[in-house]
């Protein structure tokens, strides 16, 4: 895992995932056409300017609502580096580890973030400095568990890595 | 033998499907018995799972496919999305493959066709999955990912949720459901009320639930953020699912003393019939409360409120009454099986002598994807669980969540209402 460095969007609590991608853009699962109305309907600029490496923080709860994974898939194919927000829905949360989209909780650095501000992320220590402000924060760490999925690439990689041990064995 | 410590259904459930022993916030390879997906989730499903280099499924009769979102096809590029998934059922033998004309939209279709029972562990990648918790069930929704690994190996990851359980006491008041009940709740604990947990409903009132309540509420479980939100196995559950089932299933229970995150005692003879406005559904208000507000749109289906005793209840306000001229009324039937009797009661002719239409089986306008999607400035009163911004259209509409009663109260009104204003109305049937 690597050391992220991005520009902040920040959003509030509760995005859900009608939010994130609306269902009308739902009859694709290319992930292009997906990035390219992601957040549409909260922020229309969004799709527009985001760049590489940026980063998304947000409040409570973030990704609720529907299962979809194309909520992830989007913001992965924005080129979004990383997601902090103070907690994610369930679905969203697993959804973003099994694809590999770096994402952390942390309120403490949501309630610090603005606009703008570059944020430096070490995701193997869960360190958050924003740059902008100097102050820095520590994420909630993740679970062993998850941890290998994180590991591997993601629920896919990890998958086929147990299927290959299996019939080894 | 040794005594065991108290546990919760959802525990004893989950514990029943791994081969260890299972504590609350161990994470778990846990065996599914039922794995579901749709026209929406099942065609990222099916990429990955051809990225695992599986040859095939671990049980053809275990998984379920339904093209119910944006099916019969809205467009072409839905069409090939079906298409996909079609293909993938036919490849792999999938038993439960439910084609246009005979589906239903998935959470009404899979316990009525004795697909799901309790004990299970389902899976599906949809959130309402959820729903299943009426049977007693520990169903929870998941992504595409998820479910194209449970395709492929019949277990997936899983973090062994805290129950919050919540207790109703009291008689419900006339015309209020369970989809007031859930209401009421969501909106007392709000959207992430249950984050990471399982709700466990239980009390008097719920023993009185028919399961179409049950359902309604299990179904928006996850509108608290809950992992599934589960009942108690009754005679209610029971008469249910042994005309049904076709297979053994286990029933398990909470014990007396078992562990739970909270407890929460509510008293449902005071609730009334509850309208959630734009754009939580947790912003839940007594109907007493709400002003006369007017309406483009009433919606009364979807996986929430599409089932026989919901059309029955909209049917008793609209039977010999017109569907005001200033709004549109859109029923849909759960399923072809409830779409079936609808004819052949004669609520079909009830709701269109009204002025409703009345279609086949669909999603459709519960997502925005077609059969009523609103336009900018528009304001709807749905049956639906979510009233998120541009859920059902624009973003510039608006959805206000409310049972089957008073969103075929409000047709009739043409403003928000309940039951009771109609018939004082004077409107008599005829
Ligand atoms: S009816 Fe609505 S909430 Fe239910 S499965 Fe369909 S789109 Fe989802």
């Amino acid at each position: 895992m690597s050391t992220i460095r991005g520009r902040v969007w920040k959003y509030g609590d509760n995005v859900d995932t009608d939010a994130i991608i609306p269902a009308r853009y739902l009859n694709v699962s290319a992930e292009d056409e997906l990035a390219a109305h992601c957040m549409e309907d909260m922020d229309v600029e969004f799709a527009q300017e985001v760049e590489a490496g940026d980063i998304i923080v947000a409040g409570k709860n973030f990704g609720c609502g529907s299962s979809r994974e194309h909520a992830p898939v989007a913001i992965k194919a924005c080129g979004v580096s990383c997601v902090v927000a103070k907690t994610f829905a369930r679905i969203f949360f697993r959804n973003a580890i099994n694809i590999g989209l770096p994402i952390l909780e942390c309120p403490d650095a949501v309630e610090g973030a603005a606009p703008d501000q570059i944020l430096e992320i070490d995701l193997a220590s869960g360190v958050i400095r924003n740059v902008s402000t100097g102050e820095e924060y520590r994420a909630t760490p993740y679970p062993a568990f998850m941890l290998e999925i994180i590991d591997a690439g993601g629920l896919v990689p990890y998958t086929r890595e147990k299927l290959n041990q299996k019939d080894k064995a | 033998m040794e005594k065991r410590r108290p546990l919760t259904m959802a525990q004893k459930i989950l514990a029943a499907h791994v081969s260890e022993e299972v504590h609350v916030g161990d994470f778990a390879d846990v065996e599914v018995d039922m794995v579901l997906a749709n026209d929406i989730t099942a065609p990222l499903a099916i990429k990955e799972f051809e990225r695992l280099g599986v040859d095939d499924v671990f049980d053809r009769e275990r998984i379920t496919l339904v093209p119910d979102h944006f099916a019969p096809n809205k467009d072409i590029k839905s069409a090939e999305q079906c298409k996909l998934m079609r293909e993938f059922a036919h490849a792999h033998g999938i038993v439960h493959y439910f084609e246009v004309g005979k589906m239903g939209i998935e959470h009404a279709l899979l316990p009525e066709q004795g697909l799901v029972l309790p004990g299970d562990v389902v899976v599906g990648a949809d959130s309402h999955t959820c729903t299943y918790g009426a049977l007693g069930a520990f169903a929870t929704g998941m992504g595409s990912t998820d479910i194209a690994v449970a395709m492929a190996t019949g277990s997936i990851w899983m973090r062994v949720p805290e129950t919050k359980r919540i207790i109703y006491e009291g008689e419900l008041q006339p015309w209020v459901s369970g989809k007031d009940l859930i209401l009421y709740t969501i909106g007392r604990i709000g959207v992430d009320g249950a984050l990471y947990q399982a709700l466990e409903f239980t009390g008097p009132t719920i023993d009185a639930l028919p399961m179409s309540g049950r359902f309604t509420m299990a179904n928006m479980a996850v509108e608290a953020g809950a992992m599934a939100g589960l009942f108690p196995v009754d005679e209610e559950t029971e008469a249910y699912v042994s005309q049904r089932a076709e297979r053994a299933y286990e029933v398990y229970s909470s014990d007396a003393g078992a562990d739970y995150a909270q407890v929460i005692e509510i008293d449902a003879s005071a609730i009334e019939p509850q309208v959630a406005f734009p754009h939580l559904p947790s912003n839940a208000k007594p109907l007493s409360r709400v002003e006369p507000i007017e309406i483009d749109q009433v919606v009364i289906g979807s996986c929430t409120n599409g089932r026989w005793d919901d059309l029955v209840q909209a049917a008793e306000i609209l039977r010999g009454r017109q569907v005001n001229d200033n709004l549109r009324c859109i029923i849909i039937p759960g399923t072809q099986a409830i779409y079936l009797r609808a004819v052949r009661e004669g609520l079909a002719e009830v709701f269109v002598q009204a002025g409703a239409v009345f279609s086949t089986p669909t999603c459709g306008p519960c997502l925005g994807g077609h059969m009523g999607v609103l336009a900018a400035g528009e304001r709807c009163v749905s049956t639906t669980n979510r009233n998120f911004v541009g859920r059902m259209g624009h973003v510039e509409s608006e959805i206000y969540l409310a049972s089957p009663a008073v969103a075929a109260a409000s047709a009739v009104l043409g403003h928000i209402g309940g039951p009771e204003e109609v018939l004082l109305a004077g409107q008599v049937p005829i």
